[in-house]
């Protein structure tokens, strides 16, 4: 049987032995300590007996709460996988001097540079934003749930086995070597023949549409689940900005879809969408996924806008200052979000007055941002500032994201973009906003919500070393680069001839390690916090004397979140009722209607996983019976009509009398 | 401790004027007035960034809670004067940069033939700019200089203060022709052809590379530009001229093949109509261009008739880029005429229009000696 | 959310004691969100056929040398089979009709109606495609047929999985009765199949009258 190619070629398509990459000694050794790991943690897992309870409490959870925590999770892993990248590339690139080669030859190189987008982009910043949004906006709108529970779950599950998808390429076949947007025509078939960039799409398009749906979901629950008095312009602004996200995902991400499948067209089916002959054209491409990815910037960056205002105000403990401008600002933003994608590619050659029409209307966004660096800046004054964590990564963001800002406004002028497009400044300037503005923003977001998920502070100590080392190493990563844009140097490259740049690489290298350090002191701020939880307990559900909803219930909130649901009158809802006296009911509970935990979701986001990895490596039997089984699983989930329950009064009455007497405790 | 960390930067900005940052410090004219917009834009936008970040840092240690002589006015969260600056300051920022944004990005727009060769030097109606047409290869750069029929890999010259019009395409995949000592990048893509106008302004020898991620070879798709004086550069065409080699065709199929790091080459002799079979993706015999194609096109197609005319190609150019590809590559087969019996129309290339002294003005800016065209997609087929 | 107007309304003028939480709660009604939710994936859906319209109208012009629209369109073929998706709009509003009076048996006959509209639709649909790629004029030929196939493709695909999910539905309420859940989806679904009728009267128009007479 093994001896008949043709056979072979039926049952596996085009995956081999061969696929396996037991050439490259850093692959195996890398392989090697996840197999070490992953198994390690399915021991003790299986020692400790765990399955059970990770399948009913969390797997198979539709609760937001427990789906953001794990979307946070998911963040956090992959980003470990996509520092490794980028501490590989400023290794490479502080070696490769003098005709030394470095340590990385081209086939793997550039795959390292496309994931570390890849991962960076859509498993590390979006599931931190996807999963803070989960997990507090419906809290901050007094709701149980989001709107559609069992989709919340798929859509996570979708993201994970995205991710699951590009982490499979590292070990089985390779990913794709053409950068993070994998233009045409080096993405297709002519130059990439190989599996790389059909791991890129199908894990794109398996994430994209997990994206995708949780917007749909956030926007209906923003939309339809406020609690009552909760007009518009009484929204906390995290709930805008993540409005205004999930509104631009819903906008943007179809764009996406739509786009990777015309490049799978071009690789499956032999079209000639973006190929060079018959008719085709690569810079429709360029401008498709620009018109999905300029929008991307600002799905990212708005709910750390948000995560900012919350803190600002919290920790000042001042009304924020300038609401309505501060909800206005964001919505000019989203709407011109979608007219500014050809700054991408001025040098495309469009023509001076389109490139400066797209030129000046990307300085335009400067404005509401600069209006919302003001309004924190006046919220800050004359207030009564803690210098806790989330304080201090918004001061570090409002100094570094400034600077970002100039620099991107600088790109935006195209005769200026002519000599820094595609450079070291140019990668420096995105950097500088996506890590002081997303990171940052994500990290105080975390400290900031953290006692509200597992009712316990972060040890401000491990966290305070955290911060000091990833701000401080991100100058010294990123300071050089914009240097190196100055001297004329390109993305992208994997050895040098100049030696006059090496020292520039080698601060650079510094600066990622200080990083490296930085990510560690958080780990290690995760795991002392969790040994000493009990001296970092919270028991009044409002450790930083909050003033949104979320902080009025207890820590961890109970499933339902409120055992009943708020009445708002003022946009600080929580602050509003300290301040006029409210009293937390004690009697008059009820029944509580809640949906229903289902493993539907996770099913069949790993069918969609097996249809991807079966077209990836072309099984085609493979992808027949997945799809014929996704779909029979979609239609079966559709026969169960029982999807909710009444959490009992009594379990109700229960768990409110746990909190009255903990709150006794304090009062005490 | 946070108003150090900027001082913090300082000794990184006198580095700097020690490092050879060619983008502050170019040697032609184009990239001198981008170096002049990009301190400009920088400057202007300081104006507004270090209040704000001098502010920040300000309010942060003012209002820190262990100083409780500052004001706590815990309710205040509006003011309508306030909201006004917020907004306006901004604004009039980027109103100012906007106008410059406009003036220079269609002063300096690529395509545009340059006016002047150094400040106060005006280009003379009558003066010829050299043409150098470049193709970016898999991995190496082809220059061909139509006006004295010779081409060379990897190495360029130009004379120093004489107009240079560059004409860039690709053969395979997307790059970016730029010489940062010059003037600022343009993409170079198969089957379009992109314009670069600039002048250089000092002798000497410079680098240039592709900016665009490009595949395997990338990071050694360098090339050397030489800056000589026109006695120079005479000599430099000359020792071409005198050591022969030829690039027709066939040689050019051959050198288009994927290679990296491939050392400096010089043809005396070059087929004048390569670069138009280049842009229009036929140097390949019996392939259809793409200008031809277009004509065919925009008169309704060939008919049922012309769904056959599909050939499988003869051998694949990217077979290094990875393992055989899964489904067989084809092309469009050229179709013989009268007048073009070896199945390619030989149309002469068209010229760019002469240099117009007339300063511009106005609110769309006109290229000189054309009329407005604002969105007309412009990377065409010659 | 609508339940507690009436007890937030009368808390609000109470300006002493405001009322900070709902004491008289009842159940959401299920599925309150789902009209929206579903209007909003239709909207993201609109969006993938903007793209693959704005796609053909920059490739619809590129035939590569080869056929163009005048060669390859059969209008009276594609106007009978408009005629079909159009009428399985119309007998799909009856059925809504009838799920409003209650009347299961006629609103599953107007479902069977509307599906085999449907199925006309893409026989015909697949009888073209067969044709021209039986002619030579295959999605690999140029970059417009590569866009003309991919549109249309996307729209039979949809056109596909709506009567995919027809069957599913007829047999639900068959099973089930006229049931909330049940009325819901007959809902979505009948925004998801006008929704399609209205992408196609574009295709129609773009692709094919304009195509013509180009």
């Amino acid at each position: 049987m093994f001896d008949n190619p043709e056979l072979m070629k039926a049952i596996f398509g085009r995956l081999t032995l061969e696929a396996l990459p037991l050439h490259e000694p850093i692959l195996v050794a890398t392989f090697a300590a996840v197999a070490i790991g992953g198994l390690a943690v399915v021991g003790a897992i299986t020692y400790f007996k765990l399955w059970g309870y990770l399948w009913h409490e969390w797997f198979t959870s539709v609760d937001h709460k427990r789906i953001g925590v794990m979307y946070i999770i998911l963040a956090l892993v992959m980003l470990l996988r996509g520092f490794a990248d980028a501490v590989m590339m400023r290794a490479q690139q502080a070696i490769a001097f003098n005709g030394s080669e470095g340590y990385l030859p081209a086939h793997h190189f550039d795959q390292i540079f496309t994931a570390h987008g890849v991962i960076m982009i859509f498993f590390v910043a979006m599931p931190l934003v996807t999963g803070l949004m989960n997990f507090v906006v419906p809290l901050q709108i007094g709701a149980r749930d989001v709107a559609f529970p069992f989709l919340n779950n798929f859509s996570f599950w979708m993201t994970v086995m995205g991710a699951v998808l590009v982490m499979a390429s590292l070990f089985v076949g390779e990913f794709a070597r053409t950068g993070w947007l994998a233009y045409p025509p080096l993405s297709n078939l002519a130059y990439s023949p190989d599996v790389g960039v059909d791991y890129y799409i199908w894990s794109l398009q398996v994430a994209g549409v997990g994206t995708l749906l949780s917007g749909v979901n956030l926007i209906a629950t923003i939309v339809k689940m406020r609690a009552p008095g909760m007009t518009l312009m009484k929204m906390p602004v995290f709930t805008w900005t993540a409005l205004c996200t999930n509104i631009l995902i819903v906008a943007a991400f179809p764009v996406l879809t739509g786009v990777l499948a015309l490049l799978s067209l071009d690789r499956y089916a032999g079209t000639n969408f973006f190929t060079n002959d018959f008719g085709g054209n690569a810079m429709m491409y360029v401008n498709l996924i620009w018109i999905w990815g300029h929008p991307e910037v600002y799905i990212l960056i708005l709910p750390a806008f948000g995560v900012f205002s919350e803190v600002v105000s919290t920790f000042s403990g001042k009304r924020l200052f300038g609401y309505t401008s501060m909800v206005y600002a964001t919505v000019v933003i989203t709407i011109l979000s979608y007219l500014v994608w050809l700054h991408h590619f001025f040098t495309m050659g469009s023509g001076a007055s389109v490139n400066s029409f797209f030129g000046i209307t990307t300085m335009i966004i400067s404005i509401p941002t600069g209006a919302k660096i003001f309004n924190w800046l006046f919220t800050m004054y004359r207030g009564r500032i803690r210098f806790e964590v989330p304080m201090m990564w918004t001061v570090a963001f409002m100094l570094t994201f400034v600077i970002g800002g100039m620099t991107g406004v600088l790109l935006a002028v195209p005769p200026a973009d002519f000599v820094l497009h595609n450079s070291l400044f140019l990668i420096a300037h995105f950097h500088n906003v996506i890590i002081g503005g997303v990171v940052f923003g994500m990290f105080a977001g975390i400290t900031y919500w953290f006692p509200k998920a597992f009712g316990f502070k972060l040890e401000p100590f491990w966290g305070k070393m955290s911060f000091w080392f990833w701000v401080i190493g991100f100058w010294f990563a990123f300071t050089p680069l914009y240097v190196l844009g100055l001297m004329g140097v390109t993305r992208r490259l994997r050895v040098f001839d100049d030696p006059s740049l090496q020292i520039w690489f080698i601060i650079a290298a510094l600066g990622a390690v200080m990083i490296a350090i930085g990510i560690g002191c958080f780990l290690v701020q995760i795991a002392v916090s969790i040994k000493n939880r009990d001296k970092l307990r919270d028991v009044t559900g409002d450790p930083w004397n909050g003033r949104t909803l979320e902080w009025s219930t207890s820590s961890p909130p109970p499933a339902y979140n409120f055992a009943f649901t708020p009445v708002i009158h003022d946009n600080d809802a929580w602050w509003d009722m300290k301040k006029r006296g409210y009293q937390r009911p004690l009697e008059g509970y009820k029944p509580i209607h809640m949906p229903s935990n289902t493993g539907a979701g996770i099913i069949l986001a790993g069918l969609s996983a097996i249809v991807a990895f079966a077209l990836i490596w072309h099984i085609w039997w493979l992808v027949i019976v997945g799809f014929v089984a996704l779909i029979g699983t979609a239609i079966g989930h559709t026969f169960n009509y029982h999807r909710s329950f009444h959490i009992p009064r009594e379990q109700v009455v229960e768990t409110e009398r746990e909190r009255t007497q903990l709150l006794q405790t304090v009062r005490a | 401790m946070k108003p150090y960390r900027i001082f913090a930067l300082l000794p990184l900005l006198a580095l700097l004027g020690g490092c050879n940052a060619i983008v502050l410090n170019p040697a032609g004219d184009v990239a001198m007035q981008q170096r002049d917009l990009v301190i400009i834009s920088t400057v202007l936008m300081l104006l507004i960034i270090i209040p704000v970040m001098a502010l920040t840092v300000f309010f942060a240690w003012r209002y820190r809670q262990s100083n409780t002589s500052a004001p706590y006015d815990p309710d205040w969260d509006h003011s309508t004067h306030l909201e006004l600056v917020i907004w306006a300051a901004p604004l009039l920022i980027i109103i100012c940069l906007g106008a410059i944004t406009w003036m220079a990005t269609h002063l300096l727009d690529p395509f545009r033939p340059i006016e002047r060769t150094a400040p106060g030097q005006t280009v003379a109606r009558e003066t010829k700019p050299l043409k150098v047409d470049v193709v970016a290869l898999d991995w190496k750069w082809l220059f061909i200089y139509p006006d004295y029929g010779i081409a060379t890999v990897n190495e360029m010259a130009a004379p120093v203060g004489q107009p240079i019009h560059f004409r860039i395409s690709a053969s395979s995949v997307m790059n970016a022709f730029y010489v940062p000592a010059l003037a600022g990048m343009i993409y170079a893509m198969p089957g379009m052809q992109t314009q670069l106008h600039a002048v250089i302004n000092k002798p000497g020898d410079f680098k240039g590379f592709s900016a665009n991620y490009s595949g395997e070879g990338f990071s050694k798709m360098r090339f050397d530009f030489l800056a000589k004086n026109d006695a120079d550069f005479g000599k430099w065409v000359s020792d071409i001229k005198a050591a022969g080699g030829n690039l027709g065709r066939t040689e050019y199929l051959e050198l288009e093949r994927p290679s990296e790091g491939v050392p400096v080459k010089k043809f005396a002799n070059v087929d004048p109509n390569l670069f138009h079979l280049i842009v229009n993706l036929c140097v390949q015999p019996g392939k259809m261009c793409t200008h031809e194609m277009a004509a065919i096109d925009a008169k309704g197609g060939l008919g049922l008739a012309g769904a056959d005319l599909v050939q499988r190609i003869e051998y694949d150019k990217s077979a290094r880029r990875g393992s055989a590809p899964v489904l067989a590559k084809a092309y469009v087969a050229s179709v013989c005429t009268t007048n073009a019996p070896m199945g390619m129309e030989m149309t002469e290339v068209q010229q760019p229009t002469p240099v117009s002294s007339t300063p511009l003005q106005g609110a769309g800016l006109p290229r000189p000696g054309t009329t407005f065209q604002s969105f007309a997609p412009r990377p065409s087929n010659s | 959310m609508t339940t507690t107007t009436a007890a937030s309304a009368s808390l609000t003028e109470a300006k002493e004691t405001p009322v900070f939480y709902v004491a008289d709660e009842h159940d959401h009604p299920e599925g309150s969100s789902t009209m929206l939710g579903f209007w909003l994936y239709l909207m993201s859906d609109c969006l993938i056929f903007a793209v693959l319209f704005a796609t053909y109208g920059v490739l619809g012009g590129s035939y590569a040398a080869g056929p163009s629209p005048k060669e390859l369109f059969d209008l009276p073929l594609v106007a009978v089979n408009t005629s079909m998706l159009l009428l399985s709009s119309i007998t799909y509003g009856f059925a809504v009709l009838e799920m409003q009076k209650k009347n299961v048996n006629a609103m599953l006959l107007w479902l069977v109606v509307t599906g085999l509209f449907g199925a006309a639709f893409l026989g015909i649909e697949l009888y073209e495609f067969a044709h021209m790629i039986h002619e030579g004029a295959t999605p690999q030929r140029s970059a417009f047929l590569s866009s003309f196939f991919t549109l249309v493709g996307t729209h039979g695909l949809h056109v596909t999985f709506g009567i995919i999910w027809m069957i599913t539905l007829i047999t639900q309420v068959w099973r089930f009765g006229l049931i909330e859940a049940n009325k819901r989806r007959l809902l979505c679904l009948s925004m998801f199949w006008h929704f399609l009728d209205v992408v196609w009267i574009g295709v129609f128009t773009f692709v094919y009258l304009m195509g013509v007479l180009r």
